[in-house]
This record gives structure tokens, C-alpha cells and sequence, in this order.
């Protein structure tokens, strides 16, 4: 069938039957559209493999410090350890968070939040939304908060954390974070059982753009990855990491205010990822699980830290710039 | 009550973990109560404490208006100090009157044993319980103490452990004047986050119970509690179902919930196929639902959910609720069937990849050592005369035990280990009693959890757990306070438990000792030292004791002094303490008691043994008629119950020599032990030493508190 007559077809199908739940993209550009306007920068997905929208550096970072900041993006995350070859309806190697951050924390972010499932096309009375202890931890990145993951009619939606900290560092003020797992909301949207039974758009399932990706990778992950190549790959980006984070503290008092710790920081994403990979591949040992863990992490806690310092010279700078004007006026 | 105001606090808060939620509640009471108390200001009714997932809430009906003013009396200097000959006050006096603020002339005298003293009344105004409770209330909320609390309003604002967001505290109708965090108290409480309204002033406890109601949050668990019971059982009772009783589950779901209602959903029967076990623990554990069962106890195909709502408008709820149990259980279906793909022997291998400690090794490594144990107590058992222990049944059942622990069910579902790999044994068409016992293995897993249904489970969970205690000891991982990561107090509780239910003869110590053996032939030979065996002994010893009295009602002293006389074969142990509690009411026996206690205190105090110990008491020694008489009748009387003891008819030997109370009553009217001539005297140290050692095989008297000494 030509295009053109498939699309007509879908079309007629379509107003007999009104298909149940936005598509996928239109699920995003709602949520976007909603959060946007309430002040977040809409960004875009990270282009480092990452494990969560929180490893982004407009979460992980953007976290320390003083500044406000409201931000929020889709983040395609990757758990090799959970791919299924694309036979498990809902396990996918890689699925898609929309990640919000508010900071700090508004008094009404429950409200708020619940507001966006409404934005959505859900009416909050017929449904059983519910908040449910679940505190947050990451040890790769040296942060946890406490919260809730959010459960609609005893599917799991959302996780909701009040950040305490973040690369080992306590934040003030508190960030909250909602991380919506877009995929299994849109199923539920739409009333399909497989995720790759969504629509994606008006005429191609979540399974036409994603199947072979699943497919493809759950070998990789499982089979093919080379666990000798996969564990240099982790060193080399851990020493290009730690020799950058050496030469920044080599600096000291003289360091350059455009030093690249968001370059060391995509190195620390490589070796979280790459740990990932060779945990999939089931070639690490209790033992060396804790230890691989630990060594992200001090990549991780020493890039925050160094982030927190070049922002405080940054802010320091700033500072001075403006009195100096307001001295010449 | 005159005076006596009503007053009400709620926290209002972000969702509070349902776990912790009771526990809140009870220690705001006490909070509130002890510091109403130690500052006067509590009349008589109680404080009553609430908690619903978004609150937590106290009312009291009879708050004084002020703390009564309080007369203190303070003594100053004596009264020749205080004045000087001519009786003018001196500069101590001025300085004490100025300390307590009253002019010098004001003072008056007191007359005390030591002789007359400068006093002074200071009358300490009460302060009205609005300012109190102000300046308390913020702290008391402070003082509750949570798991893992959080800060929201900056780094060092209050930690609580979720943001508090609104505040109401009412004395006698009036809001109190505080903050906690960033929300200032006030008269506004909030409903149900869905059904009810936002902002809803209230002006009395009385009051709040009922707008909240009308409001849709039941504020009392009680309450909650009621609804939920009466909707489960309403909707089973509608198809004929009994509800798989839950009391853990039903708690959760009373605070979880602000207004609880029960919807029943369904699910395709042929997931029936699976174990119960592994459908009810999907319902309950990720879930939370209740499971039902046919009149014949096997599952049906549906199940209760408890929902935040008072209903389901448009069915959309059900519909969610099934559709995620769908998909769960499509996983553990998928689970049981990729398991076991291959047989559960052959997952065997994999175990020598996970560690059970790093000292200890890996799971491999354990099971070789559970094997040689459990092989070890079958044969003990069957050359004691018990034909049905099987020592190739317990080393299969030991060599089984940890392979379900790389498998997926077990990755997925944690609480089903063991349970899992009796289920896979079982369907591999292991012997039952193979398999029930690989099930049961971790059995008890509290108190008042059963022990393991047959020989070859209770053989495999006495090894399995005296392999971590004693591995443990020797690796010096020994539990201390509330750090006990291998949960040993939990395996030494079972090893009694499971010695003390099913009554088999196991020599502690020989356990221990064949543990230690194993331990230290094991390829990592790791050494275990008579200290290290001594030290497992004791700790098995003090949960004996810990179990014998919350779960056989026996008392402390009862338990020490069966234990006493020897604890080596805890079975036998607890027949003597049983014979114990049951003579102790009798007349003569805690007077006896008493009696051996003396004898243990004469004998301490007489020195080492050596000094006055004769070879065997001479009865041409004794001049008085009591010593002669004890001496015979305790002869007789330990004859007789000797026997009675190798029948193991403990009650009636401790009756028997309760028996020789008048003869020892009257040995110690008449007869002086210390006698000034040596050869008496050390022939009734004898005689004395002879008794207590010959009637203390089944118990140590001397342990015994008697009533009315107290204990």
C-alpha cells in the first residue's frame, strides 16, 4: 500500500474510532508546552549516554549553588541491564524520562505537578493518584533526596525527589525533581498493553521507531560488547577525567575561569555508561561492582565540587565588575 | 472543668510514608503529654493523637489557661551569719534578699535540724499556656525522630520528614502565633487532596473530626481501618470469597490512605497456572492488594484493591489496577518459565560468583559448608534412634538450598528466596521432602513464625544459620547494638526456636565445635578459636533466653536457673525449666530456694574448696539430731529422684527434694555450720556442699528470685 492510500485509510479509521490518549510526540510537546510556561527552559536531551535524566549536566550540576534555575527536557536513558530484546512489553534498554527541576522547591509543587497530569488529559477524580515513599539514590553520582514515586491507578508515573545532595555536596536551596516516565504514561494514555503498541505519531507506532534499536542493543549489551575493550574504553575516559580534574586543581588561586570541567564531566558520563555496559555483560564481581562505583563517583564529587568553586569565582567576578562600573558612573 | 481550654495541633504535611506513620503518632503523644505534665499545664483528660497520611494531629480538652504560680522556698545563710550581734542584717543577708528579690526586712526564719536559717518565699508567676505552647510546640515537632528526615526551606532550616505545609494550632479557639519551617500556624486544615476542599477553617478538636470528615479524610485509623474491613469484606463476601487474611498488608493500607474505599478487579485464570505464593506476593508486595481465595483455600482470579477515593467513577481505576497486575504477572510468568529452562542444580556453579562475606567467600563456598553440617545432624539423629533423618536427603536439600538466588524470580521477588527454589525443586520432581525443605529453610523468620515442616528443613536451617554464626564469630562480625547486618540474633532465635519446637536432641556445643571443624578444613581454612565457640554458645544462650520467655512464658529467673544446671541440650534444658515453673507455686519450694541460697553464700564465704572439703561426710562427726537427719534424708531423697531425673520426669524429682525443706529448715534453726571445732565444721561444709551439688542437676535453686525478696 502507497503512503498516501495507508494514510487515508488511518485517517478514516481514526474519525469512526478516535484513537484514546495523545501521541507520544504530542505527550511531550503537551508537557513541554505546560512546564514551559510555567518558567523552565525547555532543553534538549543530553548527547552523552546517560543512565537518567539526572545525569544531565542541567540536573547534576545546575543543582549546586545559590542561582534559581527551572529547566526541563526529555532525556532518552539507556539501562543496558534492562533491555529484553524488545519482547517484554514494558522493559526497554532505553526509555524517556521528561525531567523537570524546580530550584528551589515551590511551596505548590505538588499542585504543580499534578496540574501537568491534567494537562494531560487526565481527570485527577477519576483516578487513584497517590504519592508512595520511594527515596531516590544514585551512589555513581554521590546524590540522593527523598520523595515518592507517584502511582495512577497502581502504575508507577513519576519519581518526585527533594534533592539533599548532589555530587556529595549539600544543596541549598532544595531542588525538586520530577522525573515522568514518558513511555509507560503514554501506554497508559492510550490504553495499550505494549509499549510498542503507541503511537508514536499519527501513522507510526512507538515498535516502528524503536524495535530494531531494542533489538540491536539488548545483543550488543548482552552478546556482542567486548568486555576487555569496554573496560579500557572505562579507564582511558577515567584517567582523561581525573588528568583534567588534576590540572584544575594544580591551578589553584590562578585557575582559568573557562577550564573545562564540563568536558571532564562528559568523561564521568562515558565511565557510568560504560560501567553500565560491563555490568550487563555480567562480568563484574560484588567486589568490583562497590569498587567501579566508587570511582565514578569520586569523578563525579570532584567535578562538582570544582563546578561549585568556578561559580563562585565566576559570581565573585561578577561582583567586583559591577562596583567597579557603579565606581566609574 | 473550670479554666480548662481545648486545644488542637495539626501538621500538615506532604504524603508521610505509611510505615511510619503509627510510630509518629505515638511519640508525638508522649512528646506532647510528658511536656504538658513537667509544665503544669495538663488537667486530667489525655492527649489524643491522629495521623492520615497528609497530618499528623493532637487534641486535649483540658489545657489550664496558665500554669498555677508555684511557691518555692529558698534557705539562706544561718541565722548567726545572716545577723550580727545587735541582730542588724548583714551583707550576707542583703545578698541573699537580693538574689531572691525580696526586701531584707521581708525575710523570715526557718527552723531546721542543723539549726535556725534565713528563708525566703519566692512565688514564680505561671506563665499562660499560649506563650508556653508557642515557644514549645515548634520544638516538640523537632523532637520526633524519623528514619530519614529532610530539609526543604534551605540547609539549615527544620528537618522534618516531609515539607510541612500548613499549620494548625487552636487553644481554646484561638490560633497560636509560631512557624514551623515556612508555614505559620493558623485555623485552616486542608482535605482530601481530590475530593475535598483546600482551605477549611476549623475551631475545635470536635469540629475537625467532622469538617475533615465532610471533606473526605478520616483522620482516625480507626476509622479507616472500619471502612477498609467492612468494604473487603462486603465485595469477597459479594462472589463468595474469602479474603487472604494480610494483618502487615492491612495496616499499610490504612495509612496510605486519607479516605479508603475497596475495589475488586480480576485477572485472567490462566495465571492460576503459577504458584500462589508467587501471585500473592506480586498482589501484595509491589501491588498491595488483597488476594482471595475459594471456599477450598486455592486462589481466585481476582483481587481487592484499597483506593484513595470513595469510588471508582468511571471505572477508569479497575481497568488501570488490572492492566499493571497483567503486566506483572506476564513477568513472573516469564520469570518462572526462563528459570527453568535449565534444572535448579545447574545453577549451582554461578553461586561461586556471589559472595555471601568477603572474609567468608561465596554462596559456593557456604553451601559446601551447610552440606557437611547438615549431613552431619541427620546422622546424629539417626543414631539416636530417629530412623527417618536422611543424610542424603539433607546434603540434596543443603546442596539445592542457595542456587534460587541467581535466578530471576529471586532477583525480582528478594522476599521469595527459598520459597522459589522449593517451588522449581518441586516441579523438577526433587522428593517432597527435598523440596519442602529447600522451601522452609529460612524458616522462622520472626518470633512467631513456624520452624520448617520436616526433618531434612529443620536439619538445613539449624546448618544454614549456625554456618553464619559461627563463620561470623570467627570473622569477628559479631552483632553489636543495632548493627547486625547478617541478621546473626535473627539465625540464633531460630536455631533455638527450631531445637526447642521440634524437640531433637542436638548437643549445642557439638554443633558448634563440628561448625567450627568445617569452617576451619574449608579451602579458606578459617580458623575458629575456643574463645570464638565459646562466644557463639553464650550468644545462643542469652536468645534462649529471650525466646523461652516471650514465647514460653517462663520466667527469667526460671530460665537461668534450668540453664544453669546445664544448657548443652536446650531441649532437655526447657523440660527442666517447665518442671520448674510448675513446683514453683507449691509451699516449699521457693522457701528451699532460699535455703540454697544460703548454703551458696556460707559455702562462697567459707573459701577455695581445698580448705575444708572432706573426701566424703563422716557421720560420727555430727552432734546435732538435724545434721544426722538432713544427712539421712537427703540420701533417700536423692536416691529417688535420681531415678525420677534419668525418666526425665523432672517435676516429680524437683517435687522430692522440695520434700527436704523442714529438714533443712531445721538443720539451719539448730546447727551452727561454722562450728569452732575444725572436723565438725568441715564436715558440715561437706554435708552442705554435698546437697547443692547433688540437687542442683536439674536446676540451680539459687537462681531463683524468690516473691517476696522481689526481683
Amino acid at each position: 500500500m502507497d503512503p498516501i492510500t495507508q494514510m487515508t485509510q488511518n485517517l478514516k479509521h481514526n474519525i469512526k474510532n478516535p484513537p484514546k490518549g495523545p501521541t507520544f510526540q504530542n505527550l511531550i510537546l503537551q508537557l513541554q508546552k505546560y512546564w514551559g510556561d510555567r518558567g523552565c527552559v525547555i532543553q534538549q536531551p543530553y548527547d552523552v549516554e546517560v543512565g537518567a535524566g539526572t545525569m544531565h549536566p542541567e540536573t547534576f550540576l545546575r543543582v549546586l549553588g545559590p542561582k534559581p534555575y527551572r529547566v526541563a527536557y526529555v532525556q532518552p536513558s539507556r539501562r543496558p541491564a534492562d533491555g529484553r530484546y524488545g519482547e517484554n512489553p514494558n522493559r526497554l534498554f532505553k526509555h524517556h524520562q521528561l525531567q523537570v527541576i524546580l530550584k528551589p522547591a515551590p511551596a505548590d509543587v505538588q499542585d504543580l505537578y499534578l496540574q501537568s497530569l491534567a494537562a494531560i488529559g487526565l481527570r485527577l477524580a477519576d483516578h487513584d493518584v497517590r504519592f508512595e515513599e520511594d527515596n531516590w539514590e544514585s551512589p555513581t553520582l554521590g546524590a540522593w533526596g527523598i520523595g515518592w514515586q507517584v502511582l495512577l491507578d497502581g502504575l508507577e508515573i513519576t519519581q518526585f525527589t527533594y534533592f539533599q545532595q548532589s555530587g556529595g555536596i549539600d544543596l541549598d536551596p532544595v531542588p525538586v525533581e520530577l522525573t515522568y516516565g514518558l513511555d509507560r504514561i503514554c501506554a497508559y494514555l492510550q490504553g495499550v498493553d505494549s509499549v510498542y503498541d503507541v503511537r508514536w505519531s499519527d501513522d507510526r507506532s512507538y515498535g516502528d521507531v524503536r524495535l530494531l534499536e531494542e533489538q540491536e542493543f539488548s545483543a550488543y549489551n548482552f552478546e556482542y560488547a567486548d568486555p576487555v575493550v569496554t573496560r579500557k574504553l572505562f579507564e582511558l575516559h577515567e584517567k582523561e577525567a581525573t588528568q583534567l580534574l588534576d590540572v584544575y586543581k594544580g591551578q589553584g588561586d590562578t585557575r582559568d575561569p573557562r577550564f573545562p570541567l564540563l568536558a571532564a564531566y562528559d568523561h564521568c558520563l562515558k565511565c557510568s555508561h560504560l560501567f553500565n555496559l560491563l555490568d550487563s555483560r555480567g562480568v563484574i564481581s560484588t567486589t568490583e561492582r562497590a569498587q567501579l562505583i566508587g570511582r565514578v563517583r569520586q569523578i563525579a564529587c570532584r567535578t562538582a565540587s570544582g563546578f561549585l568553586a568556578q561559580q563562585e569565582q565566576a559570581a565573585s567576578q561578577g561582583e567586583t565588575t559591577t562596583e567597579t562600573t557603579g565606581a566609574s558612573r | 472543668m473550670k479554666g480548662a481550654m481545648d486545644f488542637l495541633f495539626e501538621i500538615g504535611c506532604e504524603e508521610i510514608p505509611a510505615g511510619m506513620l503509627p510510630g509518629a503518632v505515638k511519640e508525638l503523644q508522649a512528646i506532647l503529654e510528658k511536656y504538658l505534665k513537667t509544665s503544669n499545664l495538663l488537667l486530667e483528660a489525655p492527649v489524643e493523637t491522629l495521623g492520615a497520611p497528609r497530618r499528623l494531629a493532637a487534641s486535649c480538652a483540658s489545657i489550664r489557661e496558665r500554669q498555677p504560680d508555684e511557691v518555692r522556698e529558698l534557705t539562706g545563710p544561718p541565722k548567726s551569719v545572716a545577723y550580727d550581734a545587735a541582730g542588724k542584717p548583714t551583707r550576707a543577708a542583703e545578698s541573699f534578699a537580693q538574689k531572691v528579690g525580696i526586701p531584707v526586712a521581708k525575710l523570715t526564719m526557718v527552723t531546721t535540724p542543723k539549726g535556725e536559717y534565713l528563708s525566703a518565699k519566692q512565688v514564680i508567676k505561671g506563665k499562660p499556656a499560649t506563650e508556653i505552647l508557642e515557644d514549645f510546640l515548634p520544638r516538640a515537632v523537632a523532637e520526633i525522630t524519623w528514619p530519614r528526615s529532610m530539609y526543604w526551606t534551605g540547609a539549615d532550616g527544620l528537618r522534618f520528614i516531609r515539607p510541612i505545609r500548613w499549620v494548625v494550632a487552636l487553644l481554646g479557639g484561638k490560633p497560636l502565633k509560631f512557624t514551623l519551617g515556612d508555614a505559620k500556624a493558623g485555623n485552616s486544615t486542608a482535605g482530601h487532596r481530590f475530593l475535598g476542599k483546600s482551605k477549611i477553617p476549623v475551631t475545635s478538636a470536635k469540629d475537625y473530626v467532622q469538617k475533615l470528615r465532610a471533606n473526605f479524610v478520616l483522620v482516625k485509623a480507626e476509622d479507616r481501618r472500619k471502612k477498609i474491613d467492612a468494604e473487603l469484606g462486603k465485595l469477597a463476601a459479594g462472589k463468595g470469597l474469602r479474603i487472604h487474611a494480610d494483618a502487615h498488608l492491612l495496616d499499610l493500607v490504612t495509612y496510605l490512605n486519607e479516605f479508603p474505599s475497596a475495589i475488586m478487579g480480576g485477572f485472567d485464570p490462566a495465571y492460576l497456572e503459577l504458584p500462589d505464593e508467587i501471585l500473592l506476593t506480586v498482589m501484595r508486595g509491589h501491588q498491595k492488594y488483597f488476594g482471595l481465595e475459594k471456599k477450598n483455600g486455592s486462589l481466585a482470579p481476582h483481587f481487592l484493591a484499597v483506593i484513595n477515593l470513595d469510588k471508582d467513577r468511571a471505572g477508569l481505576i479497575r481497568a488501570g489496577h488490572e492492566r499493571v497486575l497483567r503486566a506483572r504477572f506476564a513477568d513472573a510468568r516469564f520469570f518462572w518459565e526462563t528459570d527453568q529452562k535449565c534444572r535448579l542444580a545447574d545453577y549451582l556453579p554461578k553461586l561461586a560468583a556471589v559472595t555471601y562475606q568477603a572474609k567468608l567467600g561465596s554462596y559456593g563456598e557456604k553451601v559446601e559448608r551447610v552440606r557437611a553440617l547438615a549431613r552431619w545432624l541427620a546422622e546424629q539423629w539417626f543414631a539416636s534412634g530417629i530412623p527417618q533423618a536422611s543424610v542424603g536427603a539433607a546434603d540434596r536439600a543443603a546442596e539445592l538450598a542457595k542456587c534460587d538466588l541467581v535466578t530471576d524470580m529471586v532477583r525480582e521477588f528478594t522476599e521469595l528466596q527459598g520459597v522459589v527454589g522449593g517451588l522449581y525443586a518441586k516441579a523438577q520432581g526433587e522428593p517432597e521432602e527435598v523440596a519442602w525443605a529447600v522451601y522452609d529453610q529460612y524458616k522462622p523468620a520472626g518470633l512467631d513464625d513456624p520452624i520448617p515442616r520436616n526433618l531434612t528443613g529443620q536439619a538445613l536451617a539449624l546448618a544454614d544459620k549456625m554456618d553464619s554464626l559461627v563463620g561470623c564469630f570467627a570473622v569477628g562480625l559479631v552483632p553489636s547494638g543495632s548493627s547486625d547486618p547478617f541478621a546473626l540474633r535473627r539465625a540464633a532465635m531460630g536455631i533455638v526456636k527450631v531445637l526447642v519446637e521440634s524437640k531433637l536432641p542436638v548437643s549445642l556445643s557439638m554443633m558448634i565445635a563440628k561448625s567450627a571443624r568445617t569452617l576451619e578444613s574449608s579451602p579458606r581454612k578459617i580458623q575458629v578459636s575456643p574463645e570464638v565457640e565459646k562466644q557463639v554458645l553464650d550468644f545462643l544462650l542469652d536468645r534462649a533466653r529471650f525466646v523461652l520467655k516471650e514465647r514460653g512464658g517462663l520466667a527469667y529467673d526460671e530460665i537461668n536457673a534450668g540453664l544453669a544446671a546445664g544448657a548443652d541440650d536446650l531441649v532437655d534444658a526447657v523440660r527442666r525449666i517447665e518442671a520448674v515453673k510448675a513446683i514453683r507455686k507449691t509451699k516449699n519450694f521457693e522457701p528451699l530456694a532460699i535455703s540454697f541460697k544460703r548454703i551458696r553464700k556460707i559455702l562462697d564465704k567459707a573459701g577455695p574448696e581445698a580448705g575444708w572439703k572432706l573426701p566424703a561426710v563422716r557421720a560420727e562427726l555430727f552432734t546435732e539430731d538435724a545434721e544426722l537427719d538432713l544427712y539421712q534424708r537427703a540420701a533417700e531423697v536423692a536416691k529417688e529422684a535420681d531415678r525420677q531425673k534419668r525418666d526425665s520426669r523432672y517435676r516429680e524429682a524437683l517435687q522430692k527434694i522440695a520434700g527436704l525443706r523442714p529438714e533443712v529448715d531445721k538443720f539451719f534453726e539448730e546447727v551452727m555450720v561454722m562450728a569452732e571445732e575444725e572436723d565438725v565444721r568441715k564436715n558440715r561444709l561437706t554435708l552442705l556442699a554435698g546437697l547443692l551439688a547433688e540437687f542442683s542437676t536439674i536446676a540451680d535453686f539459687s537462681e531463683i528470685v524468690a516473691a517476696e525478696s522481689g526481683k
